[in-house]
């Protein structure tokens, strides 16, 4: 190996690790910005000659104490999980069935209209949220969580058709045909034969629907406005804020009590959303 | 089987986007009774506003921007993540953050981060003799440096969905194909620009399009950002529309001003349906 090749070979890696480096920590630290900010004390948090990346007081729980304490953030974390669990149970009724269906329907049609369907995907609260708001006023859903439990499936249902379409496809329908020869009916072949076979799909979906419904904030800041009635991702930015007055050490460690679980959660499952993003351009 | 979920998106989507057009062509407002057509009268009255105008402006650079940065950067991502390492699983997390995590709540940490007083890029500045004390700029309360901040908080959000898009690209390349052009002589950029990037454009063009959506119709950035300020220098349509119709209780304006993402969204839906026919999906 020649000195000129190990030169090379040696900036190479460097430039490897410099990017690695450069891009884990700009994309990271708001997030370790957040983990510093939740417990240090206000004195050090205010006090704008004090080195920032290091405690110039002791760490303190303060901030926590407040939020859990006397913040209604508990309650939305509550909002939040009841919306979500109801928002998933859903979005399974209704996305399965109509997955399996497409599927299976004969011809071209099926992935048609899947196509059709997840594309409706592709429309943003932005579009709709002014008429939307008269919708929930006129059902007299505004101001409460059921607003969002009747709007956020719109958005769930058709990236989840989609998902399912995916993951039904791959089982061979001579597996339920055999079934069928068996005794069972199609329904019973659907549960007893291509759901079991579908858990992780089925799994994937959950996690999507119950992901967005933390994430959306556009609804939610139309339909709500009581302080308790609150999502998590709209009470905290919108409440934790009196007047003019950041209480900065609770908003950061509100952020990572509510960004991390479901940032844990997501990236378990993130190869197979890449999967439905990609809407089949690779093979 | 399928009828349920059709219906359900069929009533949901469809009322309020019909409701969506007959509010751009009336006089529709919060808590007012009277509804009467008044034809273009809105269209008329938002075009010639400086403040719409902007909006625009500024959707459309933000969009540009951010995709911009967002290709090059996640580019060299994809590329730096692709061979396996030691601890790849938790940089892949760390990198992955600010896509999972929701965005209200990461914004505010950049909104933290970007303060007036308490700043930390100040602090680093001013350690570093770049500014003297108290001299530096409010990163958020100057019109350039405001675009500018939410321009990175795009880009800080879409580049790990835009990475994790071309790692799957990259890896759907038959290895054959890169290491007969080794063999051949080609190099890193010769491989990259002649072989890696045009057998990737149709993911590619898949990750720029979920990303042109996801900057164009997003208000969540700029409201908890800037709220459109200082002086309007930050507005994007959808943060207008609802500083119009919601805030301002106008809803026919703010439905007409929500009516010009309907353009982007067709062609981008038109775009995205060439793609999958020419991966032979449909």
């Amino acid at each position: 190996m020649s000195a000129r090749g190990a030169a090379r070979r040696g900036a190479a890696r460097a430039m490897h690790v410099f990017v690695l480096v450069f891009f884990t920590g700009l994309l990271a630290f708001p997030f370790f910005w957040m983990v510093i900010a939740a417990f240090k004390q206000n004195i050090d948090l205010y006090t704008v000659e004090n080195n920032p990346f290091k405690f110039n007081l002791p760490p303190t729980l303060d901030h926590i104490r407040l939020l859990f304490g006397e913040t209604r953030f508990v309650r939305w974390l509550g909002n939040t999980a009841l919306v979500g669990a109801i928002v998933v149970a859903i979005t399974l009724l209704l996305a399965v069935p109509a997955a399996y269906s497409l599927t299976r329907l004969t011809g071209r049609w099926g992935e048609r209209l899947g196509i059709g369907i997840f594309l409706t995907y592709l429309i943003p609260p932005t579009l709709l949220f002014i008429p939307m708001s008269r919708v929930v006023a006129i059902l007299g859903l505004q101001d409460t969580i059921w607003s969002v439990v009747l709007v956020y499936p719109t958005m769930t249902i058709p990236f989840s058709i989609w998902l399912l379409m995916g993951f039904f496809k791959s089982i061979p329908k001579e597996l339920e045909d055999a079934a069928m020869v068996d005794g069972l009916t199609r329904f019973g072949a659907f549960l007893k034969l291509v759901v079991p076979i579908s858990v992780s799909g089925i799994l994937t979906v959950v996690i999507f629907s119950f992901t967005l419904v933390t994430q959306e904030f556009v609804y939610a800041l139309t339909f709500i406005s009581p302080e308790s009635n609150q999502m998590v991702g709209v009470g905290i930015p919108i409440f934790l804020v009196r007047g003019d007055v950041y209480f900065w050490g609770s908003l950061m460690a509100a952020c990572l009590v509510a960004s991390l679980p479901i940032a844990v959660l997501y990236n378990l499952f993130l190869d197979r959303f890449i999967a439905g993003f990609t809407v089949g351009s690779i093979k | 089987m399928f009828m349920p979920s059709v219906v359900f998106i069929a009533l949901l989507v469809g009322i309020p986007f019909v409701l969506a057009v007959l509010y751009a062509f009336s006089d529709a407002r919060i808590g007012g009774t009277s509804f009467h057509f008044v034809g273009f009268e809105n269209f008329r009255s938002i075009l010639h506003s400086p403040s719409f105008r902007k909006a625009l402006q500024n959707s459309i650079v933000f969009t540009l921007c951010a995709q911009a940065i967002v290709i090059v950067c996640s580019n060299i991502l994809a590329i730096a993540l692709e061979k396996p390492f030691r601890g790849r699983g938790f940089v892949r997390f760390l990198i992955l953050l600010p896509w999972v995590a929701p965005v209200s709540l990461g914004t505010i940490g950049w909104k933290w981060i970007l303060d007036s007083i308490y700043s930390v890029i100040t602090w680093v500045l001013v350690a570093l003799h770049v500014y003297k004390p108290y001299s530096a700029p409010m990163w958020l309360g100057e019109p350039h440096l405001a675009m500018a901040s939410v321009v990175l908080v795009h880009c800080w959000r879409l580049i790990p969905f835009s990475t994790v898009i071309m790692l799957a690209g990259r890896s759907a390349i038959p290895r054959e194909i890169p290491e007969a052009a080794a063999i051949d002589g080609a190099g890193f950029w010769r491989t990259l620009f002649q072989i890696n990037i045009p057998m990737m454009t149709p993911i590619l063009s898949v990750a720029v399009l979920f990303g042109i959506i996801f900057t164009f119709t997003d208000m969540t950035v700029v409201y908890i950002l800037t709220a459109g300020g200082p002086f309007d220098s930050t507005q994007t349509l959808p943060s207008l529309a609802f500083a119009t119709g919601i805030a301002g209780s106008d809803l026919a304006a703010g439905a007409a001003i929500s009516l010009f993402l309907v353009p982007v969204l067709v062609a981008v839906a038109y775009l995205m349906l060439r793609v999958a026919h020419r991966a032979e999906v449909v």
